[in-house]
This record gives C-alpha cells, structure tokens and sequence, in this order.
C-alpha cells in the first residue's frame, strides 16, 4: 500500500531510546497510529492466527475471525485446502458469511445474492445478464475480476495463519526455532475444542500485548498463586524471545527455587503482599498432570503481533487478539484439550480453566490494570512509561521472572514496522 | 408431574431474591452457603452451550471450591470496583419425580464508585434444588449467559 493519510501522526511522538525504555503514551490513544497500525503490522508483512484446523475438519467448515478489525472467513475448501478471505463483499462491500461459524458449500451474500466459493472466487451474480436481455451487469464484467480479498495462508501443525503482504517469509522462518517449537508442543496431536472465551477490554491493544511481555507482573498483580502459597515470583522461570525479539515465551518449571528463604515476605517490598500460604478448601485445582517432555509449568507464548498460546498447568488455549479501536479490543480464547484425553483428563482441564481467562483466578487482573493505565494516559502523549525491569539496551532471554524486557523487543519490532524511528541511547 | 402449590411458587421466588440480594449486598460468604456441599455452580457463555461445548466461564463443583473463590476475591484478585445489581425475572418452575428445578432470567447490572451504570449480563439461571430440613439449598446451577462477551473481567459471581 502506498502513502496513508494518517503517516504522519508517526512524528507526533518521539522515541527517545532506541531500545524502547521509554514508550510515549500517545501510541496507546492515538486514533491515526490505530488507523496505520491496521496497515503496517496487522496487514504487514506478519503471520496473523487466524483458527485452528480441528475447528474446521470437513470440507466447507468455516468460521469467522478477525485480522486486526478486518472480517475474516477462514474455511476448508473441497479438496481439503485451507482458505482465508476478507468477510466483505466485492459487491458493495457488506459482510458475505454471517454466521460465526458453520458448513458451506459457498459464501452468499445476503444484500443481493452474489455467492463465493470456498477459495474466495465470485462464482454467481443473479440477473448478470438481465431479465430477458434488459438490465444487468455490462457485457464485459469479468467475474474474476471480483473475487473476495485473499490472505495467504500457512498451517503449522493445525494452527492456521494467515497474511496480507507477499513480503511475508515462510511461517517457520517467521517464527524462529524456538517459536516453530512452541507451536509444535502445543499442537502435538488431533485436539478436542473445549470451548470459547471471549472478553471485551476498553483499552488499547498494546496494553495487553505488553501485559502478556511482562513477566514482572505476574507475583505482583496476580495474588492467588502467591496468596495460597503456591507459586513466588522468585520462582525457577524466565523468558526466551526469537532473533527479532518480536515473539516471547514466558515460562515457569517445575520445582522452584526460593527467594529470600528465610522471610519470603521480604522480596515484595513491604507492600503487605508476601507469602500468606493459607490453604486451599480444595487444593485439586493445582494439581499438574506432566504431559509435556520439558518442566514446564506455564507457558505463554506471545507471537507478534495477535496471538498467545497458553499452558497454565493443563489448561491449554489460544487467545487471539481482535482490535476494535484504539480504545478497545476483544480476546477470543479457544480452549482444547486432546482427542485421546480421558474423561477424568477431560474434567481436569474443564475446572483448571478456573485459572485462565476474564473470571480466571490468576488471570481476572489484566483486564482492570489495561483499563486503568488506558484511562490514566488520556492525556500527556508525550510522557511516556519506563522499561526497564531486566535492563536496557539489546534484548535477549531472560533467566529471571523479574523482568520486562520482552516488551521492549516487542516495541522494537513494531517501531520498525511501523517506520518509527527510535533515539539513539537509552535516556 | 407434582402440582406446584402457592406455597412453593411462592418459596421458589422468594428464594430467587435472597440470591440477587445476598450477591448485591456483597454477602458472598453468605450466598456460598445457598449451595449443598457437593453442589455444582458454572457460568457458561451461550455460545458453548448451544454448540454443546462443555467449557465455561467459571466453574465450581463443590462448596468448598466456592468458599475458595469468594476467599481468593476478598483476599488475592483485584478487579474493577463495582456494585451489582441484579434483576431476576419470574422464574419457571418445574417440579418432577421428586426433583424441583427452575429456570428464570437475569439482567446484571453494574456500577462503577462515581455511579455510572452499564449492562453487565443478562441471561438465565438454570437451579436444580435440593430440600434439606425444611429448607431450599442450590444442588446445581447454570448461569447460561447471552452476554458471553465478558465485558472487562467477571470476577463477582453472577
Ligand atoms: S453487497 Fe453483496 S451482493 Fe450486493
Ligand atoms: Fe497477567
């Protein structure tokens, strides 16, 4: 895409590290950066999540998602080819697929009946030719001229993405080694979908891509691990991020190794929210079945730009991040466990969702602290906040959970996109 | 199929608005014990539900793990400060081989400390009751929720 409009809202705010430690607020609040950000990252050279395969096994399954805030239909064609579209009609640009998700033999668009097929291709245009040769298109419109707009599309063990650029490098290569592994763990074998979560969060996106780079918050924002005596922070865990730094795995294992032995207590600061280890009534929700070769605990695996894959203890989901505005965005989670789970396996993951989501016991407080930093920056674009948990300068992986450098590597991938240019040093 | 008599229409509303009062009034240590011990409370998006997806939103199959929730929300979670309000339609109630069960509609309202309202949740409570003593207690409840978008973050039970 050419010149936007809106490129130049890029110079209302300054970068003043170039290892992004200092984020000015404007780009949370600013409509145009919104506007641009659709363009350059989402519609950018990036691999977008798009749905999971098992969420559409026969030809002519379909389900709706978002790219950013383009309507996307994501479908299995005869041949048993993955497909994704733009929901939007060549006609006159209304919503083609309706409903959220289903079987098709073709996409019609309800306002006057033109139909798709499941690669995206116009196949029907009624009364093209008129009623008995009066009315109609013009004798030279080319139906294939007029097909839906089309979103390359790679599958990486039954996980779906998709892309609007040509520029876009192979999904493994997108991803780095560490990535392409994440995503192979997870999606090891045929899964079982649980269900769906959705949340609506009146903050801007990035607070939440942040949210998910920031490991730091985890023991002091989210209590309950650390109330009920479970989890520390200064637990054995840490974060690994790919070359670009765009991507990162927040992650604890098993085990653990202490703090400040003597007085746990002691490594929050005085802020009163230490070790409690008052108990569980019903301590079964901790339990942790090992089904993963490594130790791990928790992973989050955060892709650039609108993804997160999820495994606290055996809850396992994908959260896709659909924009609405710069003031606002939904979550969508798609929680699974797998086909060959038993049913005791089955209620295990059902009621260890209790921990994961917008009601879930270690999750529930991103939803308040995204609204409440997205309200406290409405003004002062130019102030911005402070990065520097884990240190300054290049990112890289962190053996410590006490540590905000993967939003840093996050900034800078985005900065580059968006042609942002950062300071020289760190300030 | 038992005949439901004024008495019990009566009792099962009645029972319907000490629920939405208990949760109003913040009396959440009180609403647990509403419940049997191996009582089973789930909040499920009508999304899941039609499709027969067995996940929900919040999910607790005994008492204790109920105590648990509310404990973890006085205690550990941070979440928007608010009041609730709910509203509780006129239940339909079923009373069959012994077993007396209702289903009635909810408009959850909540405001923020300076007083701005906004629909939280509507949808409908699916109660399976058991009688002990005299007396209604919950065996099982579904919260079938239409706003299956969660708006912010649920964290007081609905
Ligand atoms: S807008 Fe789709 S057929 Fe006219
Ligand atoms: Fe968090």
């Amino acid at each position: 895409m050419s010149a936007t409009l809106n490129a130049e809202a890029i110079d209302r705010y300054r970068f003043p590290a170039a290892d992004c430690s200092r984020i000015p607020y404007g780009m949370y609040r600013d409509p145009d950066i919104y506007a641009l950000e659709q363009e350059r990252i989402f519609r950018g050279p990036i691999w977008n999540f798009l749905a999971l395969e098992d969420e559409i096994p026969n030809p002519g399954d379909f389900r709706l998602v978002e790219v950013g805030d383009t309507p996307v239909i994501v479908d299995r064609a005869r041949d048993g080819s993955l497909h994704a579209m733009v929901n939007r009609c060549s006609h006159r640009g209304s919503i083609v697929q309706r409903a959220t998700h289903g079987n098709a033999k073709t996409h019609v668009c309800c306002y006057h009946q033109w139909s798709f097929d499941l690669t995206g291709n116009l196949v029907g245009v009624p009364f093209q030719k008129g009623v008995k040769g009066v009315g109609g298109l013009p004798a030279d419109f080319d139906k294939s001229c007029h097909a839906l707009r089309k979103l390359r599309v790679e599958s990486l063990n039954g996980a779906i993405f998709g892309t609007f650029s040509d520029d876009t490098p192979p999904l493994r290569e997108y991803l780095g080694p560490v990535f392409t592994h994440q995503v192979e763990r997870l999606f090891n074998r045929k899964l079982r979908i649980l269900g769906y979560q959705r949340q609506r969060i009146f903050g801007n996106w990035k607070l939440y891509t942040d949210n998910l780079r920031d490991p730091n918050h985890g023991g002091l924002l989210h209590m309950f691990q650390i109330t009920f005596g479970i989890a520390r922070l200064n637990a054995t865990g840490g974060a690994k991020l790919d070359a670009d730094g765009k991507h990162n795995l927040s992650w604890a294992a098993q085990g653990g190794r202490a703090g400040n032995a003597e007085d746990p207590g002691k490594d929050y600061g005085d802020t009163g929210r230490g070790d409690m280890n008052i108990k569980l009534r019903d301590p079964s929700l901790l339990r942790y079945h090992k089904e993963f070769p490594d130790d791990l605990t928790l992973a989050v695996t955060s892709l650039f730009a609108n993804a997160a894959l999820q495994q606290i203890g055996n809850t396992l989901a994908v959260r896709q991040i659909r924009t609405r505005s710069a003031d606002e965005f939904e979550i969508v989670s798609t929680f699974f466990g797998y086909e060959d789970d038993d049913e005791a396996m089955q209620r295990h993951r059902l009621r260890k969702a209790n921990l994961a989501g917008p009601a879930g016991l270690v999750s529930m407080e991103d939803g308040e602290a995204v609204e409440l930093v997205h309200r406290a920056i409405v003004r002062d674009g130019q102030d911005h906040s402070v990065v520097e948990f884990g240190g300054r300068g290049p990112v890289r992986d962190q053996e410590n959970l006490i540590s905000d450098v993967p939003m840093r590597g996050f900034w800078m991938y985005y900065c580059k996109l968006m042609g942002i240019p950062t300071g020289e040093t760190a300030s | 199929m038992s005949t439901i008599t004024p008495e019990l229409y009566v009792r099962v509303q009645s029972f319907f608005e000490e629920y939405g009062r208990l949760l109003d009034e913040d009396r959440l240590e009180t609403w647990v014990e509403l419940f049997t011990e191996d009582a089973r409370y789930e909040i499920v998006s009508r999304e899941n539900h039609e499709q027969g997806l067995p996940l929900s939103l919040m999910l607790c199959d005994s008492r204790d793990m109920l105590h648990d929730r509310i404990y973890s929300l006085r205690e550990a979670n941070i979440y928007n400060i608010h009041t609730d309000c709910h509203v509780i339609g006129t239940a339909r109630i079923l009373h069959e081989n012994g077993v007396l069960s209702a289903v009635a509609p909810y408009s959850l309202f909540q405001s923020t400390q300076e007083g701005e309202t906004r629909l939280f949740s509507v949808g409908r409570y699916h109660l399976t009751f058991a009688e002990t003593g005299g007396r209604l207690s919950i065996s099982r409840l579904r919260v079938v929720t239409d706003t299956g978008a969660i708006l912010t973050l649920l964290a007081t039970p609905i």
